[in-house]
């Protein structure tokens, strides 16, 4: 599929990656245009139904990033949010939902250069894996 | 009179406590809640293999609350229901006694603590043939359980049956029940059922107790059970917690430790 491009939700929080990834905009840094952000005050309040939703509505891949362990602005935020992940990502596995589509990083506010070779990379990756059909067709199915 | 009619005779007789929540025989022979408030009608009770439901579940249900103090027949998992719900302050200190039916007599739990000291005694371990499907079933190939699963949710009705059946799902309004936004669509097709069986499996990862009540409450026969122990075995061995052996301990997401693995965060 080579005009394939994949569409690639990030759920960020506010305090580290978001402003990471502004810092790769003032650096004038490029990085592919793939991604859609979505800003959250904090990793724990990235609930797992919002990935479900984002696939649902058509996503190919997701980026979950947030402030490094010990730098969360409401101190344990992403603390709770790691021990939900690996809990998530282990469900579903299970359910045989590919967890290669899902990409969790810590991207700090002064890692512009990581967002950007992070957003590269999980972009070439869903390039690679293709649409997410497997799921999108469970959308085709429902009503909405 | 079995020592256990027996025994929930005693205690009603006594006032200890209003009303006794055991099993009786309903329509064809199956076992049946029963909610006995007479001394008189404790010969209603009975106990056997064939008496499986968690009677715990109806611990939350505020018509059962207003009944009184309650004694509960129980097994081994309507224990650990019974602390999951303390740990998660749905109940507190000396609101139920606890009847343990056994060959010979009935050990009478009244405090959190002894039933702790009971349920230490036990095996709270997912067993060896759980353990070995588990095994079966995560051996097979990612599409292999994609369809698997895909299968099993295009028979979900969304009747929440395995909800009402779960004493750990007592939330007076379920995220289904709310409309803005509309988390889990209403009508049963393959993309919400998936939703709504993640979520329940989610929001009862770290705390449910494995009593098996939602598969054998599902009207289509969904292995649930499957999501519940793979959940069970990966709090274990992911945070070295298990749910409902403490009534004071707290939920294995909602703490944490700051070495927990991250090996698959950038």
């Amino acid at each position: 599929m080579p005009d394939f491009e994949p569409k690639i939700v990030a759920f960020v929080c506010n305090w580290c990656t978001y402003a990471g990834a502004d810092l790769t905009g003032t650096s004038r840094m490029k990085y592919s245009p793939q991604v859609a952000i979505i800003r959250f005050p904090c990793t724990g309040r990235i609930d797992f139904m919002l990935l479900l939703k984002a696939f649902a509505s058509g996503a190919d891949g997701i980026i979950v990033s947030g402030c490094h362990p010990n730098d969360c602005h409401y101190s344990s935020g992403n603390f709770h949010a790691r021990r939900r992940w690996i809990v998530f990502r282990g469900l579903l596995d299970f359910l045989g939902i590919d967890v290669r589509r899902v990409q969790f990083s810590w991207v700090s506010a002064a890692e512009g250069a990581k967002w950007a070779q992070l957003v590269n990379e999980t972009a070439e990756h869903i390039r690679g894996l293709g649409p997410f059909t497997g799921y999108q067709r469970l959308r085709g199915l429902g009503v909405e | 009179m079995s020592a256990l009619q027996e025994k929930a005779r005693e205690l009603l007789a006594s006032a200890a406590v209003q009303v006794v929540i055991g099993y009786g025989r309903g329509s064809g022979g199956a076992a049946r809640a029963v909610f006995i408030r007479e001394a008189t009608k404790a010969g209603d009770l009975v106990f056997d293999g064939t008496c499986l439901q968690n009677l715990a579940v109806y611990l939350m249900k505020p018509e059962v609350r207003k009944l009184g103090k309650a004694a509960l027949v129980v097994r081994p998992a309507t224990l650990r229901t019974i602390l999951q719900l303390a740990a998660e302050n749905q109940i507190a200190e000396n609101s139920l006694l606890a009847l343990v039916p056994s060959a010979e007599e009935i050990v009478l739990l009244a405090t959190f603590a002894a039933i702790e000291a009971h349920v230490a005694a036990l095996d709270s371990d997912l067993s060896t043939a759980e353990k070995a499907e588990l095994q079966r079933f995560t051996a097979l190939g990612l599409d292999e359980r994609r369809r698997f699963w895909e299968e099993q949710f295009s028979r979900c009705l969304k009747c929440y049956a395995c909800r009402a059946a779960c004493p750990l799902c007592y939330c007076t309004r379920c995220t289904v029940e709310c409309n803005q936004p509309q988390w889990i669509p209403v009508p049963a097709h393959d993309l919400g059922n998936l939703e709504w069986n993640v979520m329940r499996a989610m929001h009862l990862a770290g705390r449910c107790v494995n009593c098996g009540d939602c598969s054998r409450a599902c009207p289509v026969g969904i292995p649930l059970y499957l999501l519940n122990q793979k959940l069970v075995s990966d709090v274990f061995t992911g945070f070295n917690s298990r749910s409902g052996i403490s009534a004071r301990s707290d939920n294995a997401l909602s703490t944490f430790k700051p070495n927990d693995p991250e090996d698959f965060i950038r």
